[in-house]
């Protein structure tokens, strides 16, 4: 199999396989939550795995392009709503869990939350941001829109990611370590589009190199 | 000082045992409509290596609340010298060598002594005080200390009048804490009391913990507690103990001043600057729970702070 332009039902395998991997944390989460496996806060385990794997897969999802384009894979682009949506998958479940489990439904203590402590704040618009983009990723919709349309709509996906990063970075008491390691990431990813956007407006190769 | 009551716990505040099983119940079935993403965790069975003491006293002090379960005592610590996750200590303060084990104790007192740490067990008698901790992220619990009252230290080493304050500080010793080799918080850490607070009756050393030689993750050989405090003003694994005429930089503060101040009494209507402090989630319950004035301990402290501002001495 060429990794480069796999078969089709080659790629139907690893989008399969992509689809069970995804699954994988939260599968691993019920399963040490069965074996009494959580510690002695469970609730903030939950809370921080789902917020961890939501900043993954945002930061997979946005790896796809730069992917595809530096080791000329273009099958990689059929992975990346799949990606998107276990992004907004994850993030439901952190929002479901801060809700349901953390504050249980006391909805003044969540506005509370959401208008006082910035770093609810942030998340809790990135999640809101994610909804429409989560509603608009048929090819249905795609259509609907139109694509230039479709594609402004989904740009949000850099603030979207960025908003996330700045909500772990907000709540850490003072081991920025991991936050940093998202942040240095996101960096990468979002300077490989622009990289990407100088070359396609045709500046000369030469200055490129030199930057 | 006149204590007027030791009883920190209001009777309607204890819960009804049939009650509190029914919840349990309530709990269980909570967890299982998470689908089994809430069953309150069970962390490893902790080893007890560790001696018991003998000759513990039972103290006037306490509160007769449900005490934490030793497992998640032993396993979920704030010690930033062995990491900064929640579970490092219990993993790494195990190699820490707590004999031989000196304190020195010094600063604006008639009589400095370097104590060898079997000393400092013996000064007092010790006494079980079942305390509430209150950490300032938001989670409590109720642990049996085993320990004696600072003030009997600070009686015998008969402060001067300039000393106002008093200084803890923790090991530093970056090959035994893995913790202290990013530079997290400046180290060594630094904790501090007015000296009316450190002669509080409340105020202990504790050396053990449900009966047993303290374990290293929870600040052996000997720790403060300040019950009324958030817990990071309990400094652990103490070398050091100044007497000062100025009020010390501790840590926290000085990491984050903004954030951490110098008193850092448990009150629910001065909020964290990022979250709020009017709850706490008691390790092992499901709901949270209205965070107390003083932790519950008003009756005996709020004296000490008459007067004062508490939100601009936070």
């Amino acid at each position: 199999m060429s990794f480069a332009q796999p078969a089709p039902h080659h790629v139907k395998w690893l989008k399969a396989a992509a689809f069970i991997a995804c699954l994988l944390p939260l599968a691993r989460l019920v399963w040490r939550g069965f074996n009494h496996d959580l510690g002695a806060n469970p609730i903030e385990v939950v809370t921080h795995s789902t917020g961890d794997w939501t900043l993954n897969l945002l930061l997979i999802t946005l790896s796809v392009t730069p992917l595809r384009r530096i080791l000329e894979w273009p099958w990689l682009l059929k992975l990346r709503r799949m990606f998107g949506l276990y992004a907004f998958f994850y993030a439901c479940l952190h929002f479901l869990t801060y809700i349901w489990l953390d504050q249980f439904f006391d909805i003044f203590d969540i506005a509370k939350d959401v208008l006082k402590r910035p770093f609810i704040t942030v998340g809790f618009t990135c999640f809101v941001l994610l909804i429409p983009l989560a509603a608009t990723s048929t090819n249905n919709m795609v259509k609907r829109l139109g694509a230039k349309h479709w594609q402004q709509l989904h740009r949000f996906v850099y603030l979207i990611a960025a908003g996330g990063v700045v909500h772990f970075w907000w709540l850490v008491k003072k081991d920025i370590s991991d936050p940093l390691q998202y942040a240095v990431l996101l960096s990468l990813l979002l300077s490989l589009r622009v990289l990407f956007w100088l070359q396609k407006r045709g500046l000369p190769k030469v200055a490129l190199s030199q930057r | 000082m006149l204590i007027k009551k030791p009883a920190a716990i209001r009777p309607t505040e204890i819960t009804d045992p049939a009650l509190y099983l029914k919840r349990r119940e309530f709990i269980k079935a909570a967890a299982v409509a998470a689908a089994g993403l809430v069953i309150p965790g069970v962390f490893a069975t902790p080893r007890r290596a560790e001696a018991a003491i003998p000759d513990v006293h039972k103290s006037i002090y306490g509160t007769v609340e449900e005490m934490t379960l030793l497992k998640d005592i032993t396993n979920y610590n704030n010690f930033y010298e062995f990491g900064t996750d929640k579970y490092s200590p219990a993993q790494f303060a195990g190699k820490m060598r707590t004999r031989p084990w000196t304190v020195r104790v010094e600063g604006e007192i008639k009589r400095p002594k370097v104590y060898d740490i079997d000393e400092l067990f013996k000064i007092a008698a010790l006494e079980e005080r079942i305390y509430r901790m209150r950490c300032v992220e938001g989670w409590s619990m109720v642990i049996p200390w085993v320990g004696f009252q600072l003030s009997e230290l600070i009686k015998r080493s008969e402060p001067t009048a300039n000393a106002k304050y008093v200084e803890f500080t923790t090991l530093k010793d970056p090959i035994q804490m893995p913790g202290q080799r990013l530079s997290v918080l400046d180290w060594p850490y630094i904790e501090g009391l007015r000296m009316d607070e450190a002669m509080h009756p409340l105020t202990i050393l504790a050396v053990g913990l449900y009966g047993d030689i303290l374990p290293n993750q929870n600040g052996a050989p000997m720790r403060l507690v300040v019950p009324w405090k958030y817990g990071f003003k309990g400094a652990k694994s103490i070398v050091r103990i100044r007497f000062v005429e100025k009020e010390p930089l501790s840590a926290w503060t000085k990491a984050t001043p903004q954030e951490y101040g110098f008193y850092s009494n448990v009150n629910p209507n001065v909020d964290h600057p990022r979250w709020s402090q009017a709850k706490e989630r008691r390790i092992g319950e499901f709901f949270k729970r209205p965070t107390l004035m003083f932790n519950g301990y008003s009756d005996q402290v709020a004296q000490l702070y008459a007067g004062m501002d508490l939100r601009k001495y936070y």
